[in-house]
């Protein structure tokens, strides 16, 4: 497969405008695409990449059917530094297929996670942008999240962080949620959306009344960042701005917390308590005023570092 | 096969599997040792209930019977399509369930499962997917979306699918196809106790599947590219 196959494309445009540069403002996580949210978030200079674009290693089975693949798979994944500690990435391209799993995609994550196990760094970093299994080739995608899930939970165990960054505009979906829930830390911008199925797909099933695909607000209040923070499903809300993720994973480097029967019985008993307090709940305004907010509807207002002294003034017992 | 004729050919009368809900949970006497089965049943969808119960099931086997032995019997729809599951974040309660089969198999116990009816999607990762090997009945189905539907999405159509699918085990639903990639350790026909016991008695605990996919001949590539990342 060359650069000349009709079918092939890359991915990961390399030389989109950095936005800061247009602007003058915070650099877009969402904006950026895979490969240059990896050079920003990184010690400027520091990241080489494994199975990159020039290697070709593509999914054969898009090229069967005639679908437009790409050189990386739509997955960048290697090393660099971060604050100057070592740490493995990887960062799916939204632009390509949704960031949907397929075979070499989730064989390329699993290889990051393992390899994490070889050489200890201080965090694998994950920027998470998926709809979930490609399903183009379904199957594979399907297993591959498994084995995904197994790897990083290796990973977990071995002491060594899996930090999720979720910040792009397709939001992690399906089976990228199930990963993701499976990490030490989550760190979601606020306009992020993290959740399992997408709203079309309920929609679809059991109608417009049970989730109305296009009221953006519902969508955004059910599946958002400020959501998941109030809730405490992600561990950190930062706004759209590279240098604010930056800021959340070099936080956490290091900062491991391993599996544990006590863990999980915690956890069991936080998600047990959560059905009991809100799963009468009809909208996520109820949800944030039952959990002490004065004022739901100012919360999509608020900016990250609003939201943050909400918790703490409030000191509200998140579920 | 009905969970109650799966249970029957599994272990006779010598069990407490009941049903509560879409839930199936007990334990079962197995050649001198004791089993915990959990499961689902009747293509449950799995919501945030269906995830929770499950996990609790397998906490309390890990907590209170250090070793024993988990069966997973899988037979679900899929992860449950309601506005209410995504507000709650199902996403978290079925990791939180895969979390737990993990940890039962890091503490030492021997995960298996099987594929008794139907195995769709997000359910089935979360279970069957994260024991330490999956294994089916050649009558179950499992897919993430059949061929129709998938020609919809990817916008390519069903008789080119169909017949791609003939040579390529990637995309189409079945277990054989399952069974190729390595997903499936393999399909239990006849004698089904036996082939519980020799699962059972196989003691690898790493993840072979990549492997086995590219022996089988199913997915030639997982292993491959897993072995280059490490490698590079």
């Amino acid at each position: 497969m060359t650069h000349r196959d009709p079918h092939a494309i890359l991915a990961t445009p390399d030389v989109r405008l950095p936005a800061r540069a247009r602007s003058g403002g915070p650099l877009s996580f969402a904006e950026l695409s895979a490969r240059e949210r990896v050079a920003h978030l990184l010690d400027a200079g520091t990241f080489t990449e494994i199975l990159g674009p020039a290697e070709r290693v593509v999914s054969p089975h898009l090229a069967l059917l005639g679908v437009p693949y790409s050189f990386d798979d739509g997955v960048v994944i290697g090393s660099g530094t971060l604050n100057a500690r070592p740490v493995l990435i990887a960062a799916q391209e939204g632009e390509f297929m949704g960031g949907g799993v397929g075979e070499v995609h989730g064989a390329k994550l699993v290889g990051i996670l393992r390899r994490a196990l070889q050489t200890r760094p201080a965090a694998v970093l994950v920027l998470a942008e998926s709809g979930g299994v490609r399903l183009h080739e379904a199957n594979a995608g399907l297993i591959a999240v498994s084995e995904v899930m197994r790897a990083l939970l290796d990973v977990r165990a071995a002491g060594i962080p899996v930090v999720m960054l979720i910040g792009g505009a397709n939001g992690c979906f399906g089976g990228m949620g199930l990963i993701a829930r499976c990490a030490d830390h989550i760190v979601m911008s606020d306009t992020a959306r993290m959740s399992m199925s997408g709203p079309e797909v309920i929609e679809s099933s059991h109608g417009v009344e049970e989730f109305d695909s296009r009221d953006r607000a519902l969508v955004w209040r059910t599946t958002g960042g400020k959501h998941r923070f109030l809730m405490g499903d992600c561990d950190r809300l930062v706004e759209d701005d590279m240098d604010a993720f930056r800021a959340a994973a070099t936080a956490l480097l290091g900062d491991s917390c391993a599996l544990t029967l006590q863990g999980l019985l915690a956890e069991h008993a936080l998600l047990t308590e959560r059905i009991e307090r809100f799963g009468d709940c009809h909208d996520a305004l109820e949800i944030w005023q039952r959990l002490g907010v004065a004022h739901p509807e100012q919360v999509t207002d608020m900016e990250a570092a609003q939201m943050q002294s909400l918790l703490n003034d409030n000191a509200m017992e998140r579920a | 096969m009905n969970w109650q004729t799966l249970v029957q050919a599994l272990f006779g009368a010598a069990h407490t599997i009941e049903r509560n809900g879409d839930v199936l949970s007990g334990t079962a006497q197995l050649q001198g040792q004791t089993l915990a089965v959990v499961g689902t049943t009747d293509h449950a969808p799995i919501g945030v209930e269906t995830a929770l119960a499950q996990a609790k099931v397998i906490l309390e086997t890990v907590q209170h019977h250090p070793g024993r032995p988990i069966l997973l019997l899988v037979d679900t729809q899929g992860q449950r399509l309601r506005h209410r599951d995504e507000l709650l974040c199902i996403n978290r309660y079925m990791a939180h369930m895969g979390c737990c089969v993990d940890l039962a198999r890091r503490s030492g116990h021997r995960v298996i499962a099987l594929v008794y009816d139907q195995a769709l999607s997000g359910g089935f990762i979360t279970s069957g997917l994260m024991a330490d090997t999956c294994h089916a009945l050649p009558e179950a189905e499992i897919r993430v979306m059949r061929l129709p539907a998938m020609s919809r999405v990817t916008k390519i159509a069903e008789d080119v699918l169909a017949a791609l699918s003939l040579s390529n085990p990637v995309f189409a639903p079945g277990v054989e196809n399952y069974v190729a990639m390595g997903g499936m350790a393999s399909l239990w026909r006849g004698d089904l106790q036996a082939s519980l016991l020799a699962a059972l008695a196989d003691e690898d605990t790493t993840d072979q599947r990549a492997a086995l996919g590219a022996q089988r001949g199913g997915r030639k590539l997982a292993n491959a590219v897993t072995q280059r990342v490490l490698a590079a």
